[in-house]
């Protein structure tokens, strides 16, 4: 058994570990949910978990692996789901069984957030850095001024679509779709905690396999040198379009699993707030560290919901431990007082002294 | 047999001349000096090889191939690999994932067959593996395989350069100031390096140098470029010789 | 005559954005960092301007001189203690320093403010002009925008090209490390930056408030990023840039909301902005930067 493990390469072992642990959480949480000691509000929270992770992972494959700054992270998610809860929606009747319906939302949200990708790929290929910041951002800010203004409605007579409010005749039979800033109203509640975890484990798969590949080892020369990575032959145009739209693709099913658990989807909540959000997930947990990512997800998920009680001191200390955070990874002199304090050395100085005293004895 | 045959070539930028109607010829298995005064245009020349600026005029040859207007890319499939002056590695990728991007294109699978780990994946990572390690051995960089390219010493991150070029397979190599920042033992040693890669991976080395002692100890044929042009061309010996190249060096 | 009012409300709308658009890009171009907290800076000179009028009942003048002063050292002191000790940190670090600092901003206004929007009463007392026999009338609040926007940018300018200090600001924003050879102080020189950029707020807030005329903790959110577009869109670290930018922009969004749709005038400047970028991939009057191989 041990023989067959160290055969593994590393990176095969690193992958069971990380998924080892995250089915372990998982279990843990759901024998806690049966035994009654998980708080509603603890409840609600573990699908959220989920799609943040796996849009933290998602964007890492931009930020970190990439090297391209987006802000536009929530648009790719909102496309996913908008998508999805209009398909599900529109054939609640059509397609009874849950399983079949779910699987194809989460192909169709997953398809037409690539679309996206691919698109916005094509974009990352004129322009780059704070440019591109600010090109991502519009993209995000476009794809929710778009869907709020959207009205569709299915009536026996087929779909009809208005970019005006109150202008659908839709006959008695007939029900809104998307109703413009209102949103999707009563997708079906077909994701749940399990389904997250299930896609947050194929996420992180996808991720990491990738990474330790012929093409992540391409993607990661074109972030350390793009003119190093041309010179050795290296498709710059294929690996950018390539990781933006993974990237864009999994945020999508981040989506369908984020439409698919509430009853009010509007897409007011894709601003570029939520983008930065995400993108705070991804310099927490570390740039290019697959797992920090999905644990600062959840820390950074979990931490707000536990201040609660302080009410509108919340967000202000939650902006006051970012900056405090950052000056404090960052700053020379704060890195120097790190050094000087480690708890390496002074662990290491404990064992000499330890074994310096040991033979003095 | 000619590997590189380069007809007038010529760039300029903003109405400076920075290379003007440059021609040479480079045999199969050739080890060619570029030597000239600092802003003489000598990694202009390389820059115009490796597709990274298009030549204004003139033609470029590869193995009897025309590649001139070739994009980079297309040129380091054709062929032609490079070192550059001011080292360009891949920092915070490991020594031996360095010489795995220089192998790209020399062991492909899909990038499917990556993420879904397909036996291909397997295969051709181990095959990848084993090379890079072979290529490493010649540098003796292979105990620093793990290590990250960032934390290698100077000296060794310009022979990783060279391991990484040569894994793409070239026909051609240009080194950018191979020994620039060496001591005189670590040149020594690096013009050995310079002849067994030769050797072993049979291919022809055109190299951009300022230490005279390297140029006259390995190269077969020099060529002298000044203000763009072309000032010398031929044997060491001729050319190290020659009164204009003299005075090009040391001034009146 | 409607189209000509639309089009001078565009200008308005332009020149409020060139304003705050100068700081975004003097801060760029120099410190090399996107200052997002920028936005708030002028909703914070708002709710100053709101409190010494409407709640203290003091005169305009006294409002917007205290909104200046205190947005000035507000600009500095977030300089000094979140952006400076990152001057050597990645990007990407001192972007979301900025970003809590915005969200440190808004989340202060909340908690001293309220969550309502406040009403604010106009500062400005100019008389409307009126044009073509009354048919086309331009408002106080308008004309005394696109005055102070054209007096800033010329005072700016000159600053810049004439001034020892302004100088050294072309300098660090060139090369720092050379400036510093030469003998400037960057970090006196960025601080000047900013000190110049959040007075510039503290003016864009007296125009925009003016105008809307109402105020609350995220007030200042969209205008910056409006701002920051058009800094992008006239190619970032130019200052005329950042004027033809505010300008173009705000004609764009007055426009489209008139004539296109309401709800997506926002979406019609961002997507006009994506397409410049595509066509000229460092905005209107950027500078092309090649990597020395």
């Amino acid at each position: 058994m041990i023989g067959v493990w160290n055969k593994l390469n590393k990176s095969t072992r690193t992958n069971f570990i990380t998924i080892g642990v995250i089915i372990l959480i998982y279990v843990l949480c759901q024998v806690m949910v049966a035994a009654g000691l998980m708080t509603f509000l603890m409840k609600g929270l573990l699908i959220q978990f989920c799609y943040y992770a796996i849009l933290a992972v998602s964007l890492n494959l931009t930020v970190g692996i990439l090297g391209e700054l987006s802000l536009g992270h929530a648009g790719f998610m909102c496309v996913g789901a908008f998508a999805s809860a209009f398909f599900s929606k529109s054939m609640i009747d059509v397609i009874e069984n849950n399983f079949i319906r779910f699987s194809l939302a989460i192909i169709i949200g997953a398809l037409s957030a690539a679309v996206f990708g691919v698109i916005i790929g094509v974009v990352v290929l004129r322009v780059r850095g704070d440019y591109l910041a600010i090109v991502t951002l519009a993209f995000g800010e476009i794809i929710k001024n778009v869907i709020n203004v959207m009205h569709i409605g299915l009536d026996s007579r087929g779909f009809h679509f208005s970019m005006e409010v109150g202008k659908l005749e839709l006959l008695e039979d007939g029900e809104m779709i998307i109703d413009g800033a209102q949103g999707i109203i009563g997708t079906p509640r077909d994701s749940n905690f399990t389904i997250g975890v299930i896609f947050l484990i194929i996420t992180y798969l996808i991720v990491t396999n990738l990474v330790n590949s012929r093409s992540g080892r391409a993607i990661m020369a074109i972030r350390d040198n793009r003119i190093a990575a041309e010179s050795v032959g290296i498709d710059i145009t294929k690996y950018k379009i390539l990781a933006f739209t993974i990237s864009a693709t999994l945020a999508g099913v981040a989506g369908v699993i984020y439409s698919h658990n509430i009853t009010t989807l509007e897409a007011g909540r894709f601003g570029y707030n939520m983008s930065i959000m995400i993108l705070v997930f991804v310099v927490l947990g570390g740039m290019g560290n697959i797992r920090g990512s999905m644990i600062a997800a959840v820390i950074l998920t979990l931490l707000p919901e536990y201040l609660r009680f302080l009410k509108n001191y919340r967000m202000l200390i939650y902006a006051i431990v970012l900056i405090v955070m950052m000056i404090f990874n960052w700053s020379p002199a704060c890195i120097n007082w790190r050094k000087r304090h480690s708890l390496k050395d002074f662990m290491n100085q404990l064992m000499k002294r330890f074994i310096k005293s040991k033979k003095e004895a | 047999m000619e590997m590189l045959s380069v007809k007038n070539i010529g760039i300029s930028f903003g109405g400076l001349h920075a290379v003007d109607s440059f021609s040479i010829t480079i045999n199969k298995g050739e080890l060619y000096g570029l030597i000239g005064p600092n802003g003489a245009g000598k990694t202009t020349v390389f820059n115009l090889l490796t597709g990274v600026y298009k030549p204004d005029m003139g033609q470029i040859f590869l193995d009897g191939k025309n590649i001139t207007g070739l994009s980079t890319i297309e040129i380091n499939k054709a062929g032609i690999a490079r070192t550059f002056q001011n080292i360009r590695l891949f920092k915070n990728m490991s020594v031996l994932d360095n010489v795995k991007c220089g192998l790209h294109n020399n062991n492909k699978y899909s990038s499917l067959a990556g993420i879904l780990r397909l036996p291909s994946y397997f295969k051709k990572e181990k095959d990848m593996t084993k090379q890079a390690y072979a290529i490493l051995k010649v540098f003796d960089l292979d105990k620093d395989a793990k290590i990250l390219s960032a934390n290698l010493p100077y000296g060794k991150q310009r022979k990783l350069e060279i391991a990484r070029a040569l894994a793409t397979d070239p026909k051609l190599l240009l080194l950018d100031e191979p020994a620039a920042g060496m001591n005189p033992s670590e040149t020594e040693e690096l013009m050995d390096t310079i002849r067994l890669v030769r050797e072993k991976y049979d291919v022809t080395i055109l190299l951009i140098e300022h230490d005279m002692k390297l140029v006259a100890g390995i190269c077969e044929k020099i060529f002298v470029l000044n203000f763009g042009i072309e000032l010398a061309n031929g044997l060491p010996q001729d050319v190290l010789n020659n009164p204009e190249v003299i005075k090009a060096y040391l001034g009146e | 005559m409607s189209f000509i009012s639309y089009f001078i409300d565009g200008i308005r709308l332009g020149s409020v954005y060139s304003i705050i658009a100068l700081g975004y890009t003097m801060v760029y171009g120099i410190a090399k960092m996107l200052n997002f907290a920028h936005g708030d800076v002028i909703m914070v000179g708002g709710f100053v301007i709101f409190t010494v009028m409407s709640t203290w009942g003091l005169s305009p003048v006294f409002a917007v001189l205290l909104a200046i002063i205190l947005c000035t050292v507000l600009g500095v002191s977030i300089e000094r203690i979140a952006y400076r000790p990152l001057r050597k940190a990645p990007s990407l670090a001192v972007l979301i320093t900025a970003i809590g600092v915005s969200y440190l901003l808004q989340n202060l206004a909340l908690i001293i403010f309220g969550a309502n929007t406040k009403s604010f009463t106009s500062v400005i007392s100019v008389p409307s002009l009126k044009l073509a026999g009354g048919k086309l009338s331009i408002s106080g609040e308008t004309l005394v925008t696109i005055i102070s926007c054209i007096v800033l940018m010329i005072a700016l300018t000159l600053f810049v090209k004439r001034s020892k200090t302004g100088r050294a600001m072309i300098a660090v924003s060139e090369d720092k490390d050379a400036a510093v050879l030469m003998g400037v102080n960057v970090n006196k020189t960025i601080a000047i930056t900013f000190a110049i950029g959040s007075a510039l707020a503290a003016i864009a807030s007296v125009l925009q408030f003016s105008s809307i005329p109402s105020i609350s903790s995220t007030s200042g959110a969209m205008p910056g990023i409006k701002a920051f577009v058009a800094a992008v869109f006239g190619g970032i670290g130019s200052i005329p840039g950042a004027m033809i930018g505010g300008i173009l922009l705000g004609i764009i969004e007055i426009l489209g909301r008139r004539y296109i749709s309401m709800e997506l005038s926002d979406a019609i400047v961002f997507l006009i902005l994506i397409i410049v970028l595509l066509v000229k991939p460092t905005g209107i009057l950027g500078k092309k930067h090649h990597e020395k191989v």
